[in-house]
């Protein structure tokens, strides 16, 4: 008989991934980039529950008692605000990390369910401008296909100073997605990596961003909503800032939220989670008697119309989704698994959104793929989902007593976890403790 | 003041805001317009769609003539941040000097500065063609894609920084260059190109003085090799 030997084991420290990663880099020399956002576990919204309605509160009838979900967005300057059906909107992604055929299908989905969609690091195509009922333009430091007539044409802006997975990083476009027409709109050379800059060209902090809104405004004579996107890095201070700089609306993503393309270590570790962002950022919000006056805009991990529920019941107007609009176009559908295989990867898992081959045709522009998606059928596919969303929504109000899915408050929910107590400012259930000096 | 003939109308900012102004301009399908006693207000004659003809009499603030399109615009003082900041076309002219970020972006039409420009002049600029009579400061021309930059006096430090298609020309002394700009031989056809800009922005210069930049394009694919640029 053998002597018991101390069986093997693998260090959590050094686990595979951190092996696997360590011996990429040094065969390659080159960071990991990939799409998305953060995939590692974090505090979020699943955190939460709603308490419902019992004694002390009335319930709503299902299906028979009317719950309302429309929006105003840009009430504070603009003369012709944003109205929407829906408290759910499509985030900016460009075309050129996009097909054309998704960017009019997300146009499509939105425009059916009465929501806005948004443009990205790559100007306004007109695809996207005939098939968005409600489009917002961005401002993004690269300025790539930025023009006054499109600024004129869009219904709200929005002026982009980060992102969720990438609070302080610029834009990435690699090479095997810039073609032609791509490289026309950005005015740079075919096949080339391109890199967006990550501050503004013409101004450097928030008095000099007041004056830019100014002149956005003069531009086109004080019509349009002006938004400003923020990543989750300290948005007590940002929103703030954003208030005081001239924003009607403050859009606060957490770094769930995606990129198409940005290093791997950038997207993990740079930020806060999304349920963290939206508790200071209403925060900042109220003590400035700016709550309701200047709409907030929560994206980052929205998935579900629970989701969207808690980050209205936590004070956000309304959100916005990237990645779930994306899926439920068709990406990484387990439909395509043979081919995300021969990519090196599986459904559910694809992320090298910026190596152009997506067989779902979304994140790519090879024409023979992008061909694969049909934008009048994903464009059903995401009004569909947005439906669902917003019923769920609705159920959720309902069940608190709401007949306005606004009307949702932080009374309404309860923490599971500490951590999310903490970052929610909503008591931990069963207790009336919460942790971290809320209140 | 006498009256000038040529003017359809004057905005005089100590009577009329600036939101008045601007309002007036977006409206006007041509003809010239004169603002007096500017007082250095942002946003001075920004997002013009027409071919106006206007006449800044006095120093402007930031972004001035932004997003210019069809219109010429003259300021005969100084101008802030952001000057004819995305400019598409039409022309404008600062007859004294300009803070930073001149012309940022700017994708066409032409900017003349009669004085000098600050930090970051043509920064990302795409497709406009500035001329600057006097110098221009640090980082200018940075990330610039395309459009020609003319400087008749000296450049500050990192000229031409990441620098993609845009072409650089300097009369006098480039401080330093920035990470994959370089020099390139002044060809014929370069020297004509700076006689042409000259004529453009009627300022005076020998053509055969100057000395062309541009990019080096090593920067154009990201690779291990290039860590030090990084």
């Amino acid at each position: 008989m053998s002597e018991p030997r101390t069986p093997p084991r693998k260090s959590a420290t050094f686990d595979d991934y951190t092996l696997a990663e360590i011996r990429r880099a040094a065969a390659t020399g080159i960071y990991d980039i990939r799409g998305g956002g953060a995939k590692r576990r974090l505090p979020h919204f699943d955190d939460l529950v709603f308490l419902g309605a019992s004694m002390s509160r009335y319930p709503l009838e299902g299906y028979r008692e009317q719950c309302d979900t429309a929006v105003v967005l840009g009430t504070r300057f603009a003369s012709q605000p944003i109205e929407l059906k829906i408290p759910i909107t499509i985030a900016g992604m460009s075309f050129g990390s996009l097909s054309s055929q998704a960017k009019e299908a997300l146009g499509r989905g939105a425009s059916a369910m009465g929501t806005s969609t948004t443009t990205g690091d790559g100007g306004m195509t007109p695809e996207e401008r005939g098939h968005s009922d409600k489009l917002v333009y961005q401002v993004l430091p690269s300025r790539y296909g930025m023009n006054p007539d499109d600024l004129r044409r869009a219904d709200a802006i929005e002026v982009v100073v980060g992102q969720g997975a990438k609070p302080g990083g610029g834009g990435m476009l690699l090479g095997q997605k810039i073609n032609e027409r791509v490289a026309q709109m950005r005015t740079l050379p075919e096949g080339i990596d391109q890199r967006s800059a990550c501050r503004h060209p013409d101004w450097t902090g928030p008095d000099d961003l007041a004056i830019k809104i100014q002149e956005l405004r003069e531009i086109t004579d004080w019509e349009k909503p002006i938004y400003i996107k923020i990543g989750a890095a300290r948005p007590y201070y940002d929103t703030a800032l954003s208030v005081k700089a001239g924003a009607d609306v403050v859009v606060v993503d957490g770094m769930q939220g995606g990129t198409a393309a940005t290093q791997d270590v950038f997207i993990e570790h740079v930020g806060i989670p999304t349920l963290a962002a939206v508790r200071e950022a209403v925060r900042a919000l109220q003590e400035l008697d700016m709550h309701r006056k200047v709409q907030l805009v929560v994206s980052g991990g929205i998935r579900s119309g629970a989701d969207v529920a808690k980050a209205l019941a936590m004070g956000a107007d309304a959100v916005s989704i990237g990645t779930a609009a994306l899926v439920a176009l068709g990406d990484n559908d387990p439909a395509l698994e043979a081919e995300y295989q021969k990519l090196g990867t599986t459904a559910g898992a694809y992320d090298d959104w910026h190596e152009g081959n997506d067989p779902a045709g979304i994140t790519t522009q090879r024409p023979e793929l992008a061909a694969r998606l049909d934008p009048v059928l994903g464009g059903r596919r995401l009004a569909n989902y947005l439906s669902v969303m917003t019923m769920e929504l609705q159920t959720l109000a309902r069940a608190n007593g709401k007949s306005n899915v606004l009307h949702l408050e932080p009374e309404d929910l309860a923490a599971l976890t500490v951590e999310a107590a903490a970052m929610a400012g909503v008591p931990l259930a069963g207790t009336t403790w919460i942790p971290g000096g809320g209140e | 003041m006498t009256p000038d003939p040529s003017v359809a109308a004057d905005f005089d900012l100590e009577h009329c805001t600036v939101r008045e102004l601007n309002g007036a301009l977006h409206q006007a399908l041509s003809g010239g317009f004169r603002v007096l006693n500017p007082g250095g207000a942002h946003a001075l004659a920004c997002g013009l769609d027409a071919p106006l003809e206007v006449h800044i009499d006095g120093h402007a603030g930031y972004y001035c003539a932004g997003m210019n399109k069809s219109a010429n615009v003259t300021v005969t003082g100084n101008a802030g941040t952001g000057c004819a900041e995305n400019i598409m076309s039409g022309e404008v002219r600062v007859q004294g000097d300009v803070s930073q970020s001149l012309a940022a972006t700017g994708h066409g039409g032409l900017v003349v500065v009669e004085g000098s420009a600050s930090a970051r002049a043509g920064i990302s600029m795409k497709g406009v063609d500035i001329v600057v009579g006097g110098d221009v400061g640090h980082m200018s021309a940075f990330m610039a894609q395309a459009g020609r930059l003319l400087v008749l006096g000296q450049a500050g430090p990192d000229l031409g920084d990441s620098i993609y298609e845009a072409q650089l020309y300097v009369r006098g002394k480039v401080a330093s260059l920035g990470a994959d700009c370089e020099e390139k031989p002044m060809e014929a056809e370069h020297t004509a190109i700076v006689a042409e800009l000259l004529e453009r922005a009627r300022l005076d210069a020998d053509a055969a003085s100057f000395r062309r930049y541009g990019s080096a394009r090593k920067l154009y694919h990201f690779s291990v090799d290039n860590m030090d640029a990084y």
